[in-house]
C-alpha cells in the first residue's frame, strides 16, 4: 500500500463510525454475507429505504478495493467507501481486467441483496434467507432477479407508498426489468443520461451533501465499469445483464463514495437557497404531476375509450386506490413509458380486483440448502409456562378455585385393644357377631333366594305348559333347562346360606353363653352387654306344611336331577359298554385270530401289542333312591333349617346390663381398669403424607370407644392422593405410641358434605403388648380356659368412624377438583373390577358397555343389589334403541305425571281432590280432604254416583207420577248444565268485583247531598236506613241471622164457643163466596152480636220457622194482635258456603205461622184450685205467611202487610168482623177478606245480594230459581228466561212471568182486555201480574196465586207497576206514582204511559212467538187415584216419624168422613162450604174436641207437600189421648195438572 | 291399624309484622288476615288482626315500625292452598280520611325455621284520571272489595295497581308431621352439616 492510501485511511476513520457493521461486513466477505443479510432487517425496519440502503451502498466499494489490493489489510484497516479517491483507481489500472469483474460482480451482488433485502423487508414474514456463495452466484442472481419483477408488479399497484419510495422503486424497477430487453439497452442509456447528468453539478454539491458525493463517486465508479463492460458482456451473455442493472442501479443509489476523497480541503459551508437548490432539484428529479391525465393520452390515437362494463361484461372491483396516487402513477407511466401497454381499453390502469396472489411465488427452495441453512435458524417458540407437577396440582389451568374435603371423625371403637379384659374379648366378639347377623338379617339373603327359588320353580311350571307358550318348543326346552340349572344353583346357594344364618345365631348364643360363664366365674361385669332372644311363635301347622312343601319339592328336583344324571350316566354306560363289547367281540376275534397266528406264527405271541389296555366291563349306574336321598334331603334341612315348629330366635343386644363397680373388683381388674384411665387416643389425619391437623386427645373410655367428634375442613391444593389417620395412644405421662395407621378412601366426587354416611375403617396393629393386669395385651396368647388350652392370640385393632366428603361452596357448588384431573388409570382399573362401583361417576358414561357388562355377567334383574344398575341399563338401552315411529304431543307428559293414570283413579283421595277442582256440586265446598285414603268413607262418593248413575233413569218414587218426574229429571239437567256454564263465568271477573271505586259524582248526586245538609236531623217519621252490605264470601256458619219483626195482625179468625154435637150454629152470614173484589162487602151486624158476649177469645202467637229453627212470639190477645217482637233465627247456607250464587240457590222458606193458643184447665179436681193451676196448653194452627228466604236475600228487607194463608175451612174457629169499634176505619180494609200480618223481616249482617246484569249468571240464577211447579214457591227473579206456554204447560214449571202470560193469553182468548204488569209485588219482589178491565175498572190478577185484587184493595199485594204489555204494545209507565191504588190504568194517556212503538217507532207486526193453539191430554184419573193413595199413606208416615216419643193413632173414622169432604171442597174450590162441612163434621164427631184443617196445593213433587204439613205443627200435639185424621185428595186436570188436598186434624176425646 | 300416623300435619307461625317503608306516608296501620284452601283449618292463634298506628322513625330510615305480633297454627291435610298472609295498610290522606296504602300478600314459609320476608305493596289505580281526582279529593280511594283478592290470581286482569312501599315480616315456622305425610319441606339434610354427630350407637 501506498502513503497515499495509508493518508485515506485515516480520513476514513472518521467517517467509518457509522458504516461499520457494512463494513465489517464487506471485509469479511462471502462468509460474511449472512450475516450482513441477516442484519439490514434490522437496520432497514427502522427508516426507509434511502437511509438504509446508503451503508450497503456504501459498503460496496470498499470490499472491493480490499478484495482486489488490500486484502492482507482487511482485519484492521476499515475504510468507508469514500476513501477510494479516483487517482487510486485509476493507478489501479494496471490490474487485470479479472480483479476489475470481480469487483463488479461484488458490487452486482451486494445491490442485488440489497434490493432483494428491501422487498423481503417489504413482506414481512421472516423467511430464511439464502446464504449466498461466489459459486452459485449465477442460479442466484436469476433467483434474485425474479422477486424483483414480483416486487415490481406488487409496486406498480401499490401506487399508496410514500413517494420517495416509490420514486426508488422506479428505479429498480427499471433496472430490473430491463434486463431481459434485448440488446439496444434503452435503459441503459437513460441511466447513462441519468449519471450523465448528475456529473455536471457534481463539483459544487459534493460537499455539501453525502448524497451528491455519493452519486458522484458512483458516477466515476460506473465509468470505470463502463470501460470494463463490454468483454463481460461477450463472454456471460446472463451474467452481462445482470451487470448492466446492478450497474445502474449501483448509479442510481451509490453516490456516497468518493465525494469525500475528492474534496479533502477544508472550506466554509456552501449556502445554496432554496430556490437555486429547488430548480437544481427539478433538473435532477422527476416529479410526476398529481393531475389527472387526459384519457387520449392514455389511449391509442383515434381510438375511443371502450367501456366493458358497459357492454355488460363483468369487471371485478378494482382495488382502492387514492385518485392522486393513481394520477402520480399514470403521469409516470406515460412519462417514463412511452407505450400504453399499462393502460386498458378504458384509459384506466390495469388493475387485478385483488392484488394478492393466492399462491406464493417464491420456487420452493432446495432441500440440501435448507438443511444447511436450518441450522443456523432461529426458530420462534411461544413461551410455554412451566407446569409444576400437574398431576399433583389442582386447578392450575382450569378454575383455580380452592377445594375443600371435609373430615368428619366422628369416633373410635376398639375391637381389640391391650387392656382388653377376658370379658371385653368376648363382648367385642359377641357385638361383631350380632353387627353380622343385623347385616345379615337386613340383607335377609336367604329369603330372597327362598323367593327366587319360587318363581323359577314356576317360571319352569308355566314353562312346561305347553300351551301357555308362544315359543317354539326348542326354547322353551332351553330355557328350562337354564331354569333348572339355575334352580341347582340357588337351592345351593340357598341352603348355604340358611345354614350360615343358623350358624351365625349357634354362634352368638354360644358366644353369650361363654361370657355368662365367664362373668360368673370371674364375679364381675364388665361390659354392659346383655343379650336377649326374642322367641316369636310360629305357626305350628302352616310351618310344617311349608318345611314339608319344601323338602317334597327339592325331593322331587333332586328326584329329576338325578334322573337326569342317572340317564346321562346310563348313556355313558351303554356307550361305554357298546364299546366294550366291540373291543371284545374284537378281542376275541383278536384272539381267534391269535390263535391261528400263534399257530402259524407262535413267535408273535409275544408281541401282543397293549396286553394291559383292557377296557374293564362299565358297570351299570345304580338308580337313585329316593329314601335315601330323601334322608339326606332331610338332614340337610335339620342342619340349616330352623324346624318346623320352633321358635323364631331374635336375638336382640342391649347395653342395659350393669357393670360391677370398682370397689367390688379384684386388684387386677381395679389395676386394669386404672390402665385403661390412663390411657387417651388422639389422631393425626395425613394428608398426601404430611399431616395437616390432629384431633383432640381424648381418653379411652371404659368401654373402649373414644369419641372425637371433629370435623376437619382441608383445604386442598394438590389433588388427594392417600389420606390417612393415625392413631396414637398416650399413656399417662409416657410417650405416645402410633398404634396403627387408617388408610381412608378418596371420596367419589358425588359425596359431598352432608350426604356422606358415617363409615367404619378397620385398622389393626402389629404391637405386642403385654401388661400386669387383666388386660390380656396384644399379641400375647391367653385363654379362656382354666387349663391355659385353646389359647388365642389378638392383635390390637379397631375402628374407626368418619366421613370423608366434598364440601359444598357458597353457591351450592362442590368444591371438587375436576375430573380430568384424576388419576385415570387407576379409575379405570377399579372400573374393571366392578363395574357396578363405577357406576357412581364416570362410568355412566358408557351406558353401553355396562349393558353388555351387565349381560354378560348375567346379571340378576331381580336382586334388589342390582336394582339400580337395571334401571340405569334399561333406561339407557331404550333410550337409544326405541326410536317411536310416531310422533307425539306432550311427549314429556308421563315423566311430569304426578302419578300414573291408573293410581290417580284408584285412589279415592286424588279422586276426591280432581272432583273437587272441577267443582262438582256434591264436592265443591269439601273441607280437609283426609290426608289417607283409607280416611275416605266410600260413602262420600255415593251421592254423586248415584247422581251420575240416575242422570237417564228416570226415577219416580218423589214423584210418583211418571210425567213429572220425566219434567223433574228434565230441569234437573238444564239446571245442571246452566250451573256449569255459570261456574265458567263467575272466573271472570269485572273491575267492580273486586274495586270499589267511588263513581264520580254528577251534579244531581252532588245537589242532592247538598238538599241533604237542609234535612231535619232527626224527622218525625223516621225510615229505616240502608245499612253497610257485607259480602258474602267470608262469611261462615253462624254470621247471618234473619230478623223477623211481627207487629200485628188483622183480622185473626177466633175460636167458637165448643158447641154441643146437636146445637146447629148458625151459618155466618159472612161466608167466603162475598169475596168479589168488585163488590164491597157488606157485614150484616147481626152475628156480631153475640161475639162480645162470648168469654172466648183468640189468644194468637206467632211462630216463625226457617231452616227447622222454629222462634214463637209471645201469645197475645184477640183478633187484632200487636206484637211488636223481633225474632232472630239463624241462617246456615247449604254446604257452609256462602258464595253469592250459593246463596241465590237457597229455597228454604221462612214460615209465618200463627197459632191460638189454647188453655184447658186439666185440674180435675175443683178442690185443688185454690192450691195449684193446671193448664194444658195446646195451640191450634189458624194460619200462615209463607216467604221465601231468596225473596229476603234479594229485597235486603221484607216490609208489609200480608195476607194470611188461611185455610177455607178452619174447624172451631170462625171469623169474626164484627168489632163494631173497628168499623169505623175498617172501610178500607174491609175490601178485602182474610186475616191480615204486618210484619218486618231482615237479614243482619245485611248481604249483598248477587244483584248483576252479566247474562251467564243471570241465566243461571233463573234455572237455579225455577220453581218446579208453578204455583210452588216462586222465586224473585230479576230476569228470567220466558218460555212459551205450550213448553211451560209441557214442563209443568215456571214462574210468574210463565203463570202470568198464560193467564194473559188464556184471558184474551176469553175475549177480555188483558195486560201483563210488570211490577214488585210482596212477597215475589219483581213480578208479572195480569191486569184485566172489567166494565168501570180494573182487576188484577196474581198468576201465582190465581187470587184477584181490586185496584183499589190496600192489600193487593203488588206494590208498584213499571209497565203493562198488550198484544200489541208496550206502555211504561210515566206517572208520578206507581203504586196501583194511585195510578191510571188508562194507557190511552201519553202523559201517563209512555209506549214503545209510536208514531216514531211503529209496530212492525211481529208475530208472536207463541204456538197457534195449545193441545192438551186427558189425564189418567187411575194414576191419580193411585197418586193419591200413596201420597197419604207416606204423609201418614211422616207424621208418625216426627212424633217419634208418641204413639201416632189414626182416626179412620174421622179420616173417611174427611175425604169425604175434600171433592166437595175442590169442587167448591174451598169456599162456601165450611159451615155444611162443619155441621157434618160435628154430627160425626161429636165427642171430640177437633182441629184440623185442609191444605190446597198444585202438585210438584212429594217434598213441598211434607214441608207444609211439617210446617203446620199437627203433629206436635202431645196430648196422650190424641188421635189423628189425614185424607189426601187429587183433582186431576188436564195436562197433568193435579190439585192436592190434604186435610190433616186432631182429634181429643171430649170426656 | 294402629298409629297409623298422623292424619294431619300442622303448621305454626309466630313471628310478626316488623315495619314498613312507605317512604310518602305517615301513620300507618295495618290489618293482616289469611288467605288459605279448603284442606286448611285454623287451630289456633289468630286469624286476622288489625295494628296500632306507627309514626315514622325520626332517623333517616324514617321505618314505620309495628312490630305487630302473629301466631297462628294450622292443620291442613293438603299443602294445596298453603296460608297466604294478606296485609293491608292504611293511613290518613291530606284530608285526614283513612285510606288504603297499600295491599300485598306472601305465602307463608314453607319450610321450618326463621324467615324474614319482605312483601313489595300496591294499591288499585283509579280507572280515570277524573275518578283519581274525585276519589282523592273525597278521600275513597279506590280498594279491593275483599283485600284477600291480592292473594289470588283470578280476576287481576281487570285492575290496574301502582306499587307503594315495602313491609317487612318475620316468621318463625314450625311444621309437625309433614315428613310422616311425606312432604318434604325442610332443608336438603338437617343433620350432618350442623356439627359432629356421635357415632350411630351400636353396643360395644
Amino acid at each position: 500500500m501506498n502513503p497515499k492510501e495509508e493518508k485515506v485511511k485515516i480520513i476514513t476513520e472518521e467517517f467509518d463510525e457509522n458504516d461499520e457493521d457494512a463494513g465489517v461486513g464487506g471485509q469479511k466477505k462471502t462468509s460474511k454475507m449472512a450475516r450482513q443479510k441477516r442484519k439490514k432487517p434490522v437496520c432497514g425496519a427502522g427508516d426507509p429505504e434511502m437511509v438504509s440502503e446508503n451503508p450497503h451502498l456504501g459498503n460496496q466499494p470498499e470490499p472491493l478495493q480490499e478484495d482486489s489490493d488490500t486484502r492482507p489489510l482487511s482485519m484492521t484497516t476499515r475504510r468507508g467507501p469514500r476513501s477510494l479517491p479516483p487517482i487510486p483507481s485509476a493507478s489501479r489500472t494496471g490490474f487485470a481486467e479479472f480483479s476489475m469483474r470481480e469487483r463488479m460482480r461484488e458490487k452486482l451482488q451486494a445491490a442485488r441483496s440489497k434490493a432483494e433485502s428491501t422487498l423481503l423487508q417489504e413482506i414481512p414474514t421472516p423467511r430464511p434467507r439464502r446464504l449466498q456463495s461466489p459459486g452459485e452466484k449465477e442460479l442466484e442472481t436469476e433467483f434474485g432477479a425474479e422477486p424483483g419483477e414480483e416486487a415490481q408488479k406488487t409496486q406498480q399497484e401499490d401506487d399508496s407508498q410514500s413517494r420517495s419510495r416509490v420514486k426508488f422503486r422506479d428505479s429498480v424497477r427499471k433496472i430490473k426489468t430491463k434486463p431481459p430487453v434485448p440488446p439496444g439497452f434503452p435503459s441503459a442509456e437513460e441511466a447513462y443520461n441519468f449519471f450523465t447528468f448528475n456529473f455536471d453539478p457534481e463539483p459544487e454539491e459534493s460537499e455539501e451533501k453525502p448524497k451528491a458525493k455519493n452519486r458522484d463517486g458512483t458516477t466515476q465508479e460506473e465509468e470505470e465499469g463502463e470501460e470494463e463492460e463490454p468483454p463481460v458482456q461477450g463472454i456471460h451473455k446472463t451474467d452481462e445483464q445482470l451487470l448492466i442493472s446492478a450497474t445502474e442501479a449501483e448509479a442510481f443509489l451509490w453516490g456516497l463514495d468518493h465525494a469525500a476523497a475528492d474534496f479533502v480541503a477544508v472550506r466554509p459551508a456552501d449556502y445554496e437557497s432554496a430556490h437555486v437548490r429547488l430548480q437544481m432539484e427539478k433538473e435532477l428529479l422527476f416529479v410526476p404531476s398529481r393531475l389527472a391525465v387526459p384519457t387520449y393520452k392514455k389511449l391509442p390515437e383515434n381510438v375511443q375509450p371502450r367501456y366493458l362494463e358497459d357492454e355488460g361484461l363483468y369487471i371485478g372491483t378494482r382495488p382502492d386506490v387514492p385518485r392522486t396516487c393513481q394520477n402520480i402513477m399514470e403521469n409516470r407511466l406515460l412519462t417514463q413509458e412511452p407505450g400504453r401497454r399499462w393502460f386498458g381499453d378504458d384509459g384506466r390502469i390495469v388493475a387485478l380486483p385483488n392484488p394478492i396472489k393466492p399462491f406464493p411465488s417464491r420456487p420452493p427452495v432446495l432441500t440440501q440448502e435448507q438443511d444447511f441453512r436450518a441450522e443456523l435458524e432461529t426458530l420462534y417458540k411461544k413461551a410455554v409456562k412451566y407446569v409444576h407437577r400437574s398431576q399433583h396440582m389442582i386447578g392450575s389451568g382450569d378454575s383455580p378455585g380452592n377445594f375443600q374435603l371435609d373430615i368428619d371423625i366422628s369416633g373410635l371403637i376398639f375391637t381389640h385393644h391391650p387392656c382388653f379384659s377376658r370379658e371385653h374379648v368376648l363382648a367385642a366378639k359377641l357385638a361383631q357377631l350380632y353387627d353380622q347377623y343385623l347385616a345379615r338379617h337386613q340383607r335377609n339373603k336367604a329369603k330372597f333366594l327362598t323367593d327366587k327359588l319360587q318363581a323359577l320353580r314356576n317360571a319352569v311350571q308355566t314353562g312346561l305348559n305347553p300351551e301357555k307358550t308362544h315359543k317354539s318348543l326348542d326354547t322353551t326346552q332351553k330355557t328350562i333347562n337354564e331354569y333348572k340349572s339355575e334352580i341347582r344353583q340357588t337351592r345351593k346357594l340357598r341352603d348355604a346360606e340358611q345354614e350360615k344364618d343358623r350358624m351365625l345365631l349357634k354362634t352368638i348364643i354360644k358366644v353369650w353363653k361363654e361370657m355368662k360363664s365367664l362373668r360368673e366365674f370371674q364375679r364381675f361385669t364388665n361390659t354392659p352387654l346383655k343379650l336377649v332372644l326374642r322367641k316369636e311363635k310360629v305357626d305350628q301347622k302352616a310351618d310344617e306344611e311349608a318345611y314339608e312343601a319344601e323338602i317334597q319339592a327339592e325331593i322331587s328336583e333332586l328326584l329329576e336331577e338325578h334322573m337326569e344324571e342317572h340317564e346321562q350316566k346310563m348313556e355313558a354306560y351303554r356307550a361305554a359298554y357298546q364299546q366294550w363289547k366291540a373291543w371284545k367281540k374284537a378281542q376275541r376275534a383278536k384272539k381267534k385270530k391269535k390263535k391261528q397266528a400263534v399257530e402259524e406264527h407262535p413267535e408273535e405271541e409275544m408281541g401282543e401289542p397293549y396286553p394291559e389296555e383292557d377296557p374293564v366291563k362299565p358297570v351299570p349306574p345304580e338308580p337313585t333312591d329316593r329314601a335315601l336321598m330323601e334322608h339326606q334331603v332331610r338332614e340337610r334341612a335339620a342342619r340349616s333349617r330352623r324346624r318346623p315348629g320352633e321358635p323364631l330366635l331374635v336375638p336382640e343386644l342391649s347395653l342395659a346390663g350393669s357393670v360391677t363397680p370398682n370397689e367390688q373388683c379384684p386388684r387386677v381388674e381395679v389395676l386394669r381398669r386404672e390402665d385403661v384411665k390412663r390411657r387417651s387416643i388422639y389422631l393425626k389425619v395425613i394428608f398426601n403424607d404430611k399431616e395437616v391437623s390432629r384431633t383432640d386427645s381424648r381418653p379411652l373410655g371404659a368401654d373402649f370407644r373414644v369419641h372425637f367428634g371433629q370435623i376437619f375442613n382441608l383445604q386442598i391444593f394438590n389433588w388427594p392422593e392417600s389420606l390417612t389417620l393415625q392413631v396414637y395412644e398416650t399413656v399417662g405421662h409416657s410417650g405416645t405410641t402410633l398404634l396403627a395407621q387408617v388408610f381412608l378412601p378418596i371420596p367419589e366426587t358425588t359425596i359431598v358434605t352432608g350426604r356422606a354416611p358415617i363409615e367404619e375403617v378397620e385398622f389393626s396393629s402389629n404391637q405386642h403388648v403385654t401388661l400386669d393386669h387383666e388386660g390380656v395385651g396384644s399379641g400375647m396368647p391367653f385363654s379362656f380356659e382354666a387349663d391355659g388350652s385353646n389359647q388365642l392370640i389378638l392383635m390390637t385393632s379397631g375402628k374407626v368412624s368418619n366421613s370423608v366428603a366434598w364440601a359444598i361452596g357458597e353457591n351450592g357448588i362442590p368444591l371438587i377438583p375436576p375430573l380430568s384431573q384424576q388419576n385415570i388409570g387407576f379409575r379405570s382399573a377399579l372400573k374393571r373390577a366392578d363395574a357396578i362401583s363405577s357406576i357412581g361417576t364416570s362410568g355412566l358414561t358408557d351406558l353401553k358397555k355396562l349393558a353388555k357388562w351387565a349381560a354378560e355377567s348375567k346379571l340378576d334383574p331381580n336382586d334388589p343389589n342390582n336394582a339400580p344398575l337395571m334401571q340405569l341399563i334399561s333406561v339407557a338401552t331404550s333410550g337409544e334403541s326405541y326410536v317411536p315411529d310416531f310422533f307425539r304431543l306432550e311427549q314429556l307428559q308421563q315423566e311430569f305425571n304426578f302419578v300414573s293414570d291408573e293410581e290417580l283413579n284408584r285412589s279415592k283421595r286424588f279422586r276426591l281432590l280432581c272432583l273437587r277442582s272441577q267443582e262438582v256440586p256434591e264436592f265443591r265446598n269439601y273441607k280437609q280432604i283426609p290426608a289417607y285414603d283409607r280416611e275416605i268413607m266410600e260413602k262420600v262418593f255415593q251421592d254423586y254416583e248415584k247422581r251420575l248413575r240416575d242422570r237417564n233413569v228416570i226415577e219416580t218414587k218423589d214423584h210418583i207420577d211418571p210425567h213429572r218426574a220425566m219434567v223433574a229429571k228434565y230441569l234437573q239437567q238444564v239446571r245442571e248444565s246452566v250451573i256449569n256454564r255459570f261456574l265458567i263465568a263467575k272466573h271472570h271477573f269485572l273491575l267492580s268485583d273486586l274495586i270499589v271505586e267511588e263513581e264520580v259524582p254528577s251534579i244531581s248526586i252532588l245537589g242532592l247531598s247538598l238538599f241533604k245538609l237542609a234535612e231535619q236531623k232527626r224527622p218525625l217519621r223516621p225510615r229505616r236506613k240502608g245499612r253497610k252490605k257485607v259480602a258474602a264470601q267470608n262469611l261462615s256458619d253462624g254470621d247471618i241471622k234473619v230478623l223477623v219483626n211481627i207487629i200485628r195482625a188483622y183480622d185473626i179468625p177466633v175460636r167458637k164457643p165448643t158447641a154441643s154435637k146437636f146445637q146447629q150454629p148458625s151459618r155466618s152470614s159472612r161466608t167466603f163466596s162475598e169475596k168479589h173484589a168488585a163488590s164491597p162487602t157488606t157485614h150484616s151486624p147481626t152475628h156480631s152480636a153475640d161475639y162480645p158476649l162470648s168469654q172466648v177469645l183468640v189468644r194468637p202467637f206467632v211462630e216463625v220457622s226457617f231452616q227447622r229453627t222454629i222462634c214463637h212470639t209471645t201469645t197475645a190477645e184477640g183478633p187484632n194482635p200487636s206484637w211488636n217482637e223481633e225474632l232472630e233465627l239463624p241462617f246456615r247456607a247449604p254446604n257452609g258456603d256462602y258464595s253469592t250464587s250459593s246463596l241465590q240457590s237457597v229455597k228454604d222458606d221462612v214460615f209465618i205461622n200463627i197459632f191460638d193458643e189454647v188453655l184447658y184447665d186439666v185440674l180435675e179436681d175443683d178442690r185443688e184450685r185454690g192450691s195449684g193451676i193446671h193448664t194444658r196448653i195446646e195451640r191450634h194452627w189458624l194460619g200462615c205467611v209463607k216467604i221465601p228466604f231468596s225473596t229476603i236475600y234479594f229485597q235486603a228487607k221484607i216490609d208489609g202487610t200480608f195476607k194470611i194463608d188461611i185455610p177455607p175451612v178452619l174447624l172451631g174457629y170462625s171469623k169474626e168482623r164484627s168489632m163494631i169499634i173497628e168499623r169505623g176505619f175498617d172501610s178500607v180494609r174491609s175490601l178485602s177478606e182474610g186475616s191480615y200480618i204486618t210484619l218486618f223481616i231482615t237479614m243482619e249482617p245485611q248481604l249483598v245480594p248477587g244483584e248483576s246484569v252479566r247474562e251467564k249468571e243471570l241465566v243461571a240464577r233463573y234455572v237455579s230459581l225455577i220453581p218446579f211447579l208453578p204455583d210452588t214457591v216462586s222465586f224473585a227473579g230479576i230476569c228470567d228466561l220466558w218460555s212459551t206456554s205450550d213448553q211451560f204447560l209441557d214442563l209443568l214449571a215456571g214462574d210468574e212471568e210463565e203463570h202470568a202470560v198464560l193467564l194473559c193469553n188464556y184471558f184474551l182468548s176469553l175475549g177480555k182486555k188483558a195486560w201483563l204488569v210488570m211490577g214488585s209485588a210482596i212477597p215475589e219482589g219483581p213480578t208479572a201480574y195480569v191486569l184485566t178491565r172489567e166494565q168501570s175498572h180494573y182487576l188484577i190478577w196474581n198468576p201465582c196465586s190465581g187470587h184477584f185484587y181490586g185496584q183499589f184493595d190496600t192489600f193487593c199485594p203488588l206494590k208498584s207497576v213499571g209497565c203493562l204489555i198488550g198484544p200489541d204494545n208496550i206502555w211504561f209507565n210515566i206517572q208520578r206514582h206507581d203504586s196501583p191504588l194511585r195510578i191510571n190504568f188508562d194507557v190511552t194517556k201519553p202523559k201517563l204511559w209512555k209506549p214503545f212503538f209510536s208514531r216514531s217507532l211503529l209496530y212492525p207486526g211481529l208475530s208472536s212467538v207463541q204456538p197457534e193453539e195449545l193441545i192438551y191430554q186427558r189425564t189418567d184419573k187411575a194414576a191419580a187415584a193411585e197418586l193419591q193413595d200413596r201420597i197419604e199413606k207416606i204423609l201418614k208416615e211422616k207424621i208418625m216419624d216426627w212424633r217419634p216419643r208418641h204413639l201416632t193413632r189414626w182416626n179412620r173414622y174421622c179420616t173417611s168422613a174427611l175425604r169425604h169432604f175434600l171433592p166437595l171442597l175442590e169442587r167448591s174450590r174451598g169456599e162456601d162450604v165450611e159451615d155444611d162441612h162443619r155441621g157434618e163434621l160435628l154430627k160425626q164427631l161429636g165427642d171430640y174436641r177437633f182441629s184440623g184443617f185442609p191444605l190446597h196445593m198444585p202438585y210438584s213433587e212429594l217434598k213441598p207437600l211434607i214441608e207444609a204439613v211439617y210446617s203446620t205443627g199437627v203433629h206436635n200435639i202431645d196430648v196422650p189421648n190424641v188421635e189423628f185424621a189425614l185424607a189426601v185428595y187429587i183433582h186431576p186436570y188436564p195436562k197433568n195438572v193435579l190439585s192436592v188436598w190434604i186435610y190433616v186434624a186432631s182429634l181429643i176425646r171430649n170426656r | 291399624m294402629a298409629a297409623a300416623g298422623p292424619s294431619v300435619f300442622l303448621l305454626m307461625v309466630n313471628g310478626q309484622v316488623e315495619s314498613a317503608q312507605f317512604p310518602e306516608y305517615d301513620d300507618l296501620y295495618c290489618k293482616y288476615c289469611f288467605v288459605y284452601g279448603q284442606d286448611w283449618a285454623p287451630t289456633a292463634g289468630l286469624e286476622e288482626g288489625i295494628s296500632q298506628i306507627t309514626s315514622k322513625s325520626q332517623d333517616v330510615r324514617q321505618a314505620l315500625v309495628w312490630n305487630f305480633p302473629i301466631d297462628v297454627t294450622f292443620k291442613s291435610t293438603n299443602p294445596y292452598g298453603w296460608p297466604q298472609i294478606v296485609l293491608s295498610v292504611y293511613g290518613p290522606d291530606v284530608f285526614g280520611n283513612d285510606v288504603v296504602r297499600g295491599y300485598g300478600a306472601a305465602h307463608l314459609p314453607l319450610s321450618p325455621g326463621r324467615h324474614k320476608r319482605t312483601i313489595p305493596m300496591f294499591v288499585p289505580e283509579s280507572t280515570s284520571k277524573l275518578q283519581k281526582f274525585t276519589s282523592w279529593f273525597m278521600g275513597r280511594r279506590p280498594e279491593y272489595t275483599d283485600p284477600k283478592v291480592v292473594a289470588q290470581g283470578e280476576g287481576r286482569e281487570v285492575t290496574r295497581v301502582r306499587s307503594q312501599g315495602f313491609v317487612t315480616l318475620l316468621f318463625n315456622v314450625v311444621t309437625k308431621d309433614m315428613r310422616k305425610l311425606g312432604y318434604d319441606t325442610g332443608p336438603s339434610d338437617t343433620q350432618g352439616v350442623s356439627g359432629p354427630s356421635p357415632p350411630p350407637g351400636r353396643p360395644l
